[in-house]
């Protein structure tokens, strides 16, 4: 006979709604002081479009905010002020790039180029009501995995979009664009989406069979050959993307992604392992075989060797901003290759610094561990792993953009979360942001009691054995 | 505008941007450490580790007769008892030396004895137990210094 105890630390759960609204506020103070800080240093005046700027931004925040407050009221707190800090950041700098760019158009006699911010804000509205649909369509996460299988062909079907004829465009050497009604939108962005909700619901179910059937071999536990079968086709899939759409940057996205939820949901160490050889084996091949590759890796060994190569006036746009950098508006972003996509993370380095750089650094960490935390605290293993999944999703897109920014590794093609011009992947960030708050509702929404069990009844329980 | 403004503007537009991160920041501490507990659970939390039986490192035992024993937290922390030849029952009635106020305790719940030459501790029927150092108390079992006693929520120390 034992006595089992009974006391559980009762948490009393909180939504945390109002400090969200708080967060909110500073993140909206902060994307504002932005825009007038490049109005005052650019134009020498508070724009005039600043009321409309943050109406707009405030506006947006406050249908995300209150959406949540009705309809994910547990949800985590630091997540969409996390994202609304992000995108206004990244509109602002667009802007001010705009401005950069306009003042050298107007300087060479030419016509500039139609500013890319007001594109930025339509998106982000765009986004915010994706953000919408998903909070108040999806009321269950656990509903997804019905549609685990569906969500891989719509993932692969993304994925291909651009190889079909007619469809896809090739923009800047890579065939991941398709164009519909004159706008061009990255169907991969959405396919990640797709293909995480697909690992997870497939890892779920067969996680057991990768985990106990297996071998030992040189003292690591190496999977069955046939259970080899899901990480081959992950392995072959982001290839062809590599080989057939030359976008390395997706291609290193999805391998890493598979991988890791797999290493996640088995715990087995041997998947790193044949995986990271997998990687090796892959990035060689690729080295050799592609142009655009070798082009990539040799950018990144010697930025010095190509005249006015991207990676090479980034770094110097770095090193000029120093520690506390230039001051917005006061550097020369614009004079970078892709300085509102690819580059805008050294645009950000050159004007606000290694300071400003670590702050919105640890800003994307802070999104990434919350995700991370969903993770821990969800209650069933196919939430766990979407929760895995996206913030891991996040975390190799900022590593892989960041580092190929500052020259840590070639620089890839991915887009920089939420900051990045481009349509498609400011959407799809926040369709993730909501995907991860709905799961961190469930996550730490109080357990509906069972009929509550007091001590004297558990005490007469043990006493009737 | 002057170079001095500029620079002050810079500066303060990092603060703010920091302001955000160090918000966060405290926002997720207090998710962590700052999470309300129920008051009444807070008190149960505090004799947890006598519950799990794997916690309790048996304490260091000394030679020679206990002396007294004292109820060692909670709100009547301090009261106890002195062993001398008498015996000490304990429990929640108005006969006992230590009267608790403990909800889980029962009226007369548990007895300390001097027999042979030494204390023993024996459980007189209660409804949710005694237990020695983390052990169920089912038969009187020798009571030593160093010990302690757990009764409903309360824990009592046994001392020279």
């Amino acid at each position: 006979m034992s006595y089992a105890p009974t006391s559980v630390i009762q948490i009393i759960p909180r939504t945390r709604r109002g400090v969200e609204l708080l967060l909110l506020v500073i993140a909206i103070a902060v994307s504002v002081g932005a825009y007038v800080n490049i109005g005052i240093t650019v134009q020498n005046e508070v724009p005039a479009s600043t009321g409309y700027y943050a109406a707009g931004i405030t506006l947006l925040a406050l249908i995300a905010h209150f959406a949540l407050r009705y309809r994910a009221p547990y949800a985590d707190p630091v997540l969409l002020p996390c994202a609304v800090l992000l995108n206004g950041l990244g509109v602002a700098m667009i802007h001010r790039i705009d401005l950069g760019l306009a003042l050298v158009a107007e300087a060479r006699g030419a016509t500039p180029k139609s500013p890319a911010a007001p594109q930025q804000i339509t998106w982000t509205a765009v986004g915010v009501v994706l953000f919408l649909v998903v909070i108040l369509v999806i009321r269950d996460h656990r509903r997804l995995q019905a549609l685990t299988y569906t969500a891989g062909l719509a993932g692969l079907v993304l994925l291909v979009l651009p190889l079909i004829p007619g469809l896809g465009v090739n923009l800047n050497g890579a065939r991941i664009w398709i164009r519909l009604a004159g706008m061009s939108f990255q169907p991969g962005e959405f396919a990640k989406i797709c293909l995480v909700v697909f690992f997870a619901g497939y890892l779920v179910v067969k996680r057991d069979v990768l985990t106990l059937a297996g071998h030992r071999f040189l003292g690591l536990d190496l999977p069955r050959a046939r259970d080899l079968g899901p990480i081959g086709i992950a392995w072959g899939v982001s290839l062809g993307v590599l080989v057939f759409e030359s976008d390395l940057g997706s291609s290193l996205l999805f391998f890493g992604l598979f991988l890791f939820l797999l290493y996640v949901s088995t715990e087995r160490a041997g998947w790193l392992i044949i995986g990271g050889l997998l990687f090796v084996g892959g990035a060689y091949f690729a080295y050799a075989t592609f142009g655009h590759v070798h082009r990539r890796v040799t950018d990144w060994l010697d930025p010095w060797a190509i005249d006015g190569g991207q990676v090479k006036l980034g770094l110097m746009g770095q090193a000029w901003g120093g520690i506390l950098g230039r001051g917005l508006g006061q550097g020369h972003p614009e004079a970078t290759l892709y300085a509102q996509s690819d580059m805008i993370i050294s645009s950000f380095a050159e004007e606000l610094g290694l300071t400003g750089l670590i702050a919105i650094i640890l800003v994307y960490t802070l999104i990434i561990e919350r995700g991370l935390r969903t993770a821990l605290g969800c209650r069933d293993i196919f939430g766990k792993l979407i929760a895995t999944g996206l913030a891991m999703s996040f975390a190799l897109q900022v590593f892989v953009i960041v580092g190929g920014v500052t020259g840590l590794i070639p620089l890839t093609g991915l887009a920089t979360p939420f900051m990045a011009l481009g349509g498609t992947s400011l959407v799809a960030n926040w369709a993730i942001i909501a995907l991860l708050l709905r799961i961190s509702d469930q996550a730490r929404r109080p357990q509906t009691p069972a009929a509550p069990v007091s001590d004297e009844t558990i005490a007469m329980a043990v006493q009737k054995q | 505008m002057s170079e001095l403004t500029l620079t002050l503007i810079k500066l303060g537009f990092l603060a703010l941007l920091w302001m955000f991160v160090l918000a966060v920041l405290s926002v997720i501490r207090s998710d962590l450490f700052g999470a309300k507990v129920d008051s009444r659970a807070a008190a149960a939390v505090a004799p947890q580790n006598t519950r799990t039986p794997k916690a309790v490192k048996p304490a260091k035992k000394r030679k020679g007769l206990p002396a007294s024993v004292t109820i060692a937290d909670g709100p009547q922390a301090g009261v106890g008892a002195s062993l001398t030849e008498e015996p000490v029952i304990i429990g929640r009635g108005s006969d006992c030396q230590i009267r608790l106020d403990d909800d889980y305790s029962s009226t007369r719940h548990a007895r300390l004895f001097l027999s042979e030459g030494q204390w023993w501790v024996e459980d007189l029927g209660s409804t949710n137990g005694t237990y020695l150092d983390g052990q169920r108390v089912t038969r009187p079992v020798p009571a030593e210094i160093g010990g302690s006693i757990r009764i409903g929520r309360t824990t009592l120390n046994i001392a020279k």
